[in-house]
């Protein structure tokens, strides 16, 4: 009896020992650090419902070459050292093979270094130029630069033959990058920032902070940041009666900021990518079939519409499978693979990687939209 | 031409400023009576616990997230009321469940207390609702109509929020000055002991004042949510303005709370036209622990007074 018991556990120890590197080879760990909660939800809500449904997807068809994903996904609440500290879980504990996100630009900024020292690749959803610039070997980026950016929206004023511009600002990340990016270009462009005023990411209200960009008489108004904030901006112009254009950042890319400005939303103008007006991009573009997929599936899936950001967490999964589907499932070769990866299509836009830029994408990344009276998104024209 | 648009300039510039000087003021007093209404709410459970509730803020929001869900059934006035009522239900649940019980506790044990069931009251928040950022419509008009007055724009919720909370306040000094009820728990608040030999249920009192700053709390929140908007974590910054008005106002005083919080609207406000707008909310933090040091009976407390509390 004692010795059928013995042979009992000593035969399940040895398919236990057996069983976990057999499902070490068929699964491949995949960290997400995204703000699901917080001031930054808005982005990390929809990213995280994207990659499961992704992940889902992927593990349905039978994996990544033959391994089935492990999605780990990681709430930081937008906080940059909660960020690092889940950085740290997922690559020393859980030994992921590579980490998506974070969200935001502060949080990107925080862990890209430790990232890079401890060789596991990195696919930021941010969108500061900072975050690849200058390169790390082990970081990328999927938003489109905020440089960029700025030249649409400084582009646009100077058409419109406007010259003093005033500048907000939330005092994040991706707010404080954005407004050093408008203060270096705005020479190119003959443009003078009047001035610029920075607001807490948490502000209910910024009456007082408008009404002081009023008073300097500015000619357009310029916001940058990515939470709800950023919707009190046009409705505070519009109630003090200030007929100026409005821009925002790429950051509005999400329909429920203009839901939250009402009828302020008329006229907002910002650069996106071509997700949010897939439905009246001409079939012949290279990025519509994906584009209307990904609305189509998510919208579908989720139940509340299509974000940019989504988008930009959808393009960090599909680049990493690309990079594992080339590479394997060796971190060094699945880097080198995204590296040298080119004419890669994605939500935001076609990504052409090299060694001196791990963002891959260009101007023509970005489309000029605006907002209707009843909060949709189309090209503006 | 050239000297045309130089002289039309220092005329425009001065009706400017007085323009701009104004609609800092409404900014302000819009702030500030929100704060105010924090504040009062702090004031009520302080005077009959000698506590405070640092879980107030939490009020406002459930208020305004209660009153969005009902929203869609009923009708606005309806959606409220019951968004108050239940937020009184969840006052007194509080009080029952988690103070009651507890005899003489210390300062620092009741100030835990407060802490953990403002964080649980969140986390809770998170699930039952979601992370999104909610609001109610506006009462009258939408987000960009405006009254002008005097040159300055003020929103309509901006009259309805004042009106409101205005409305609160005196009704709530009605209350604790003439009626019976009030009068009690006026008498608990200046001696627990003495209020008890007079066969005062000085325990109800407590719950009753819980039950009276959650459904302030929750009316206030639904009448701001249209400005702010709301979502699970809006509590905590609102409940660190509320506590230094009625530090300001003088803990304990009523019309200080509500003093307080103009004032410090005011003064974040203003705060916005001299320095860089960043420092808006380093305003508050600077007044109160000015406050703290200079004059801890605040600015319309009574040094007797709060000297023969604590004995």
């Amino acid at each position: 009896m004692r010795r059928m018991r013995n042979l009992v556990v000593t035969t399940a120890c040895a398919a236990l020992l057996a069983a976990f590197p057999a499902a070490a080879a068929d699964t491949i760990k995949v960290g997400a650090i995204l703000a699901v909660t917080g001031p930054a939800a808005f982005l990390g809500a929809p990213e995280a419902k994207t990659l499961e449904m992704l992940a889902a997807q992927v593990n349905a068809a039978g994996g990544i070459k033959g391994m089935k994903v492990e999605l780990l996904i990681k709430d930081s609440a937008g906080d940059a050292e909660k960020a690092l500290s889940l950085a740290k879980q997922l690559v020393e504990e859980e030994k992921v093979f590579a980490i998506l996100g974070p969200s935001t630009s502060g949080e990107s900024m925080k862990i890209k270094q430790y990232m890079d020292e401890n060789a596991t690749l990195l696919l930021s959803c941010a969108a500061a130029e900072a975050i690849t610039t200058p390169v790390l070997k082990w970081v990328f980026k999927t938003p489109q630069n905020d440089a960029n950016a700025v030249r649409w929206i400084f582009g646009d004023i100077q058409k419109k033959g406007l010259k003093k511009v005033g500048v907000l600002n939330s005092n994040t990340g991706f707010g404080k990058a954005g407004r050093g990016q408008l203060e270096k270009l705005a020479p190119e462009f003959g443009i003078e920032i009047a001035i610029a005023e920075e607001y807490d990411k948490a502000a209910v209200d910024l009456d007082a902070e408008v009404t002081k960009l009023k008073a300097k008489d500015v000619q357009a108004v310029i916001n940058w940041s990515i939470e709800p904030a950023q919707s009190k901006v046009p409705v505070s112009v519009r109630k003090l009666g200030w007929n100026v254009p409005v821009y925002q950042s790429h950051g509005f890319g999400n329909v429920k900021y203009a839901e939250a400005c009402g009828p302020a939303a008329e006229g907002v103008l910002f650069p996106a990518g071509r997700l949010l007006v897939a439905d009246v991009l001409p079939d012949s573009h290279p990025q519509k079939a994906l584009l209307v997929k990904y609305k189509k599936d998510y919208e579908a899936s989720a139940k509340e519409a299509v974000s940019t950001f989504g988008g930009h967490a959808y393009d960090a999964f599909t680049l990493l499978m690309k990079a594992i589907e080339i590479g394997g499932p060796d971190k060094e070769k699945a880097r080198a693979a995204l590296e040298n990866l080119k004419g890669f299509v994605g939500t935001a836009g076609i990504f052409n990687f090299s060694p001196q830029d791990h963002n891959g994408l260009g101007m023509d990344a970005f489309e000029m939209l605006t907002a209707t009276k009843d909060c949709k998104f189309v090209l503006a024209r | 031409m050239s000297g045309a648009a130089a002289a039309a300039v220092p005329g425009c510039a001065a009706s400017m400023t007085s323009d701009i000087l104004l609609q800092f003021c409404v900014a302000g007093v819009t702030y500030g009576v929100i704060y105010g209404v924090v504040a009062i709410g702090f004031t009520i459970i302080y005077n009959t616990t000698g506590i405070i509730n640092f879980a107030q803020g939490e009020f406002l929001m459930l208020g305004a997230m209660t009153a969005v869900t009902l929203q869609r059934f009923v009708p606005l006035p309806a959606a409220i009321l019951g968004a108050v009522a239940i937020t009184m239900l969840v006052g007194a649940a509080l009080e029952v469940l988690f103070i009651r019980w507890l005899t003489r506790p210390s300062v620092l044990r009741m100030i835990m207390i407060t802490i953990g069931l403002s964080i649980v009251i969140r986390e809770v928040a998170l699930h039952v609702w979601d992370e999104k950022s909610h609001a109610l419509p506006y009462f009258t008009g939408d987000a960009v109509s405006a009254l002008t007055v005097a040159g300055a724009k003020i929103s309509p919720q901006v009259l309805w929020v004042v009106g409101v909370c205005g409305a609160m306040v005196l009704l709530l000094g009605l209350f604790f000055h003439a009626t019976p009820l009030g009068r009690q728990m006026r008498a608990c608040a200046s001696n627990r002991d003495a209020a008890r030999l007079c066969g005062i249920n000085a325990r109800n009192m407590v719950t009753l004042s819980f039950v009276l700053s959650a459904g302030m709390g929750a009316l206030a929140g639904c009448v701001v949510s249209p400005i702010t908007f709301v979502q699970y974590d809006s509590g905590t910054a609102l409940a660190i303005k509320g506590f230094t008005a009625a530090i300001l106002g003088g803990l304990g005083s009523t019309a200080g709370a509500a003093a307080g919080g103009v004032v410090l609207g005011l003064l974040e406000s203003f705060s916005v036209w001299f320095l860089p707008a960043a420092y808006k909310d380093a305003v508050a933090i600077t007044v109160m622990l000015g406050v703290l040091f200079v004059r801890p009976t605040g600015i319309l407390g009574n040094a007797e007074a709060a000297r023969l509390r604590g004995h």
